[in-house]
């Protein structure tokens, strides 16, 4: 373009042209990466809406299970044949409740007790897991026997499926779980408003159970509840700590040097490796229990330390330089220093960071197979030695079972944790606008 | 000379009585400064006479913020740095490991560049060094402290029914006083500034210049400045470094009249720097 602006025979009367530097090419540059970020946001916001609309397509229904009401008529003659329950107690624990769920269920259909073969498939309609309920209704209060009381029962899994419309009913009944009988007894309990679909608290009170019904969350959310304590309790000390010594007491040298290299190494380090280093020390050498919370913390711990050093420098290094000439100059000792404010102002990023560091540690599964974790427990943990396992694995177990009832809970699972660690992260965010400062 | 007004001769005259009369306060004998490889001042020797006003002068890199702070060992907190030679505080060598940093501070305060009042209260900014090094008994005490210190600093009247309000809402001017309050409130001895107006506009400058002059009568201050017309308006003093050395130092008028060195009265009349 300079040639033209140098070209005598240019007319006289035309302004001389303007040097190109390219305008063109630079706007059509930005337009063009501006495009690649906005394709880039969406291929992410695309696979994000795919995940979470699977997942909450397959598990919204885990929150609600069909139950059915039954007038249960607590007969002694069943409960007690023998009249011996003053004396022994156990007569209430061991008697056999289920006959009287299944003897309400076949007056209510109309069903005579005597039809054997009608009175098997009756008996599916609920589940087994009445046998505990009206166990722990009647061993509660002994009082109720004789009496009639209003319950309502869990049903079978294969019914619940079917209740919520999960079963293809299209399908000849030999090659579905659910008989054509049994779908006319449910929708006849429908219509007669007995047979319902109820907030599922069970998911998160019951511990492992083979019956998709009675499966809960209870054991893993205790479990990963004592593990996440554990990480806060020792990571946060033992990392600030380690953190603060490093950044403004320790001379640099080689040895911080290597000190460094180290830790960015160990926050790298594939989780399943902690698993392995904890199966070896805290249960190999240390002897301590199994499946236990408290050995699921310490290996999180172990795993979440870097994360938490790392983020715990970074922020004491953001605080600026004058704040620290400040204090000195005021005749603070080091300590008084980091301690009256450098700490404080770097309170809201290692909050962050620990809050992020413990989200990613209640999501962490390898390490928690190796340590025995992935058990079938259905005693609630009372202890952080007993055995327990935690929501990831619940998970994992849950995703390996075939019965459709497990893939709902699955999901079910997964929305639970989705929203434990999006509690979390929007807490780190909270904190972070609350406590930041500005200087 | 040009850069001296008359008002500003007037002064350095009188001044000139006096800087012989003082005593000295605190003394650099061939002061050298490393950091790490790079050697930053090479044998200064200066002495700072009491309750006056010590300018250092010199162009950027010269060493005088250097040597401004190994004289309360704010040159400790830099990775790699040595200081060598003899500095005394009443003649007592504050590089003796006898020596109590903490305490050196507390008698050596100092006043940065750029504004930095902790991001707390203004009360709180000037309580802070009274409270850690345990000189007020009760609450009232220290209320009078902070409110004499405030004084001091000519930032009272403009803050006192703010106290309780974030010193960093200040105006940069104010943040600097606030800054020279806290750094009074721990009774020190000497107070070293460092280019203290840097970042103030001229009002808050003159302010700030003006308070300068009113704490010489109570304090020893080293002030470590760009502006030539600022060494000649607040010092008694005047000290020339370039290149990690002491060039010249003398009374201000002196130094402004007639220093006896080229360099200086090159620098001085803007001719590099």
């Amino acid at each position: 373009m300079t040639d033209i602006a140098l070209n005598p025979a240019a007319p006289a009367s035309a302004r001389p042209a303007r040097r190109d530097i390219g305008l063109k090419r630079r706007y059509a540059a930005e337009r063009r990466f501006k495009l690649y970020g906005i394709t880039a946001i969406a291929i992410g916001i695309f696979f994000l809406l795919a995940l979470l609309f699977s997942v909450f397509s397959n598990g919204y229904t885990a929150f609600w299970q069909t139950e059915v009401r039954l007038a249960i008529n607590l007969d002694p003659k069943i409960i007690d044949p023998d009249n011996k329950r003053a004396s022994d107690p156990n007569v209430l624990l061991t008697a056999n409740y289920p006959i009287l769920a299944r003897n309400a269920l076949a007056e209510k259909l109309g069903v005579p007790t005597t039809d054997k073969p009608a009175m098997r498939e009756l008996g599916k309609l609920f589940s087994e897991g009445v046998r505990g309920q009206l166990r722990e209704l009647v061993a509660g209060n002994p009082s109720l026997i004789g009496t009639t009381q209003d319950v309502w029962v869990l049903t079978g899994a294969d019914i619940d499926s079917a209740f919520k419309g999960q079963i293809d009913l299209g399908v000849d009944q030999e090659r579905r779980k659910v008989s054509d009988r049994q779908v006319e007894w449910m929708n006849k309990l429908k219509s007669e408003g007995a047979m319902a679909q109820r907030f599922n608290t069970g998911l998160f009170t019951y511990g492992a159970s083979s019956r998709p019904e009675t499966s809960g969350l209870g054991v893993a959310l205790i479990g990963s509840l004592y593990m996440m304590l554990i990480v806060l309790c020792l990571s946060l000390p033992i990392g600030v700590a380690a953190s603060i010594y490093l950044e403004e007491y320790a001379k640099k040298s080689r040895l911080t040097d290597i000190i460094e290299v180290n830790i960015n190494n160990l926050a790298a380090v594939p989780s399943i490796v902690f698993g392995l280093l904890g199966l070896a020390v805290f249960i190999n050498f240390f002897h301590m229990p199994r499946s236990a919370s408290l050995v699921g913390g310490l290996v999180l711990t172990l795993m979440t330390l870097p994360t938490i050093i790392i983020a715990t420098r970074a922020a004491l290094r953001a605080v600026p330089p004058s704040i620290r000439a400040a204090a000195l100059g005021v005749g603070a000792s080091k300590t008084q220093m980091v301690f009256h404010h450098v700490l404080p102002l770097a309170a809201p990023g290692i909050l962050t960071g620990t809050i992020i560091g413990l989200a990613h540690a209640l999501g962490e599964t390898a390490p928690l197979l190796l340590i025995g974790m992935v058990a079938f427990v259905a005693n609630n943990p009372v202890t952080p030695l007993d055995p327990s396992t935690a929501l990831p694995v619940q998970i994992y177990m849950w995703a390996n079972e075939a019965e459709r009832a497990f893939v709902e809970r699955t999901s079910g699972a997964i929305i639970v944790l989705l929203i434990f660690l999006a509690v979390m992260n929007i807490t780190a965010i909270i904190l972070r606008r609350r406590f930041e400062r500005r200087w | 000379m040009n850069l001296m007004t008359e008002r500003n001769l007037e002064k350095a005259v009188n001044d000139k009585m006096s800087a012989q009369a003082n005593a000295i306060k605190m003394q650099g004998k061939d002061v050298t400064v490393h950091y790490g490889d790079k050697q930053a001042l090479f044998g200064v020797s200066l002495d700072v006479p009491e309750k006056m006003v010590t300018a250092l002068i010199g162009p950027s890199g010269c060493g005088k913020s250097t040597f401004l702070r190994s004289l309360n060992r704010m040159n400790d907190t830099i990775e790699g740095c040595r200081v060598g030679g003899l500095i005394t505080l009443d003649d007592e060598d504050i590089y003796n490991p006898k020596i109590d940093v903490v305490e050196l501070r507390a008698r050596v305060g100092m006043v940065f560049q750029k504004p930095n009042p902790f991001p707390k209260s203004i009360f709180e900014n000037v309580a802070y060094g009274p409270r850690i090094h345990g000189l007020a008994k009760n609450r009232q005490e220290l209320d009078e402290i902070v409110e004499k210190s405030l004084r001091r600093a000519s930032l009272f009247e403009e803050v006192k029914d703010r106290l309780h309000e974030a010193g960093t809402g200040l105006s940069g001017g104010q943040q600097q006083r606030l800054c020279i309050a806290r750094a009074i409130a721990v009774s020190p001895e000497v107070i070293l500034m460092d280019e203290p107006c840097s970042a103030l506009d001229p009002i808050a400058t003159a302010k700030v210049e003006e308070l300068i002059d009113e704490l010489r009568e109570n304090y020893t201050i080293v002030i470590v400045t760009h502006s030539m017309q600022q060494a000649a308006r607040v010092s008694q003093r005047t000290a020339m470094f370039h290149l990690g050395n002491l060039v010249e130092v003398g009374d201000t008028e002196m130094m402004f009249t007639s220093p006896t060195e080229k360099r200086t009265q090159d620098y001085i009349t803007g001719r590099f720097g």
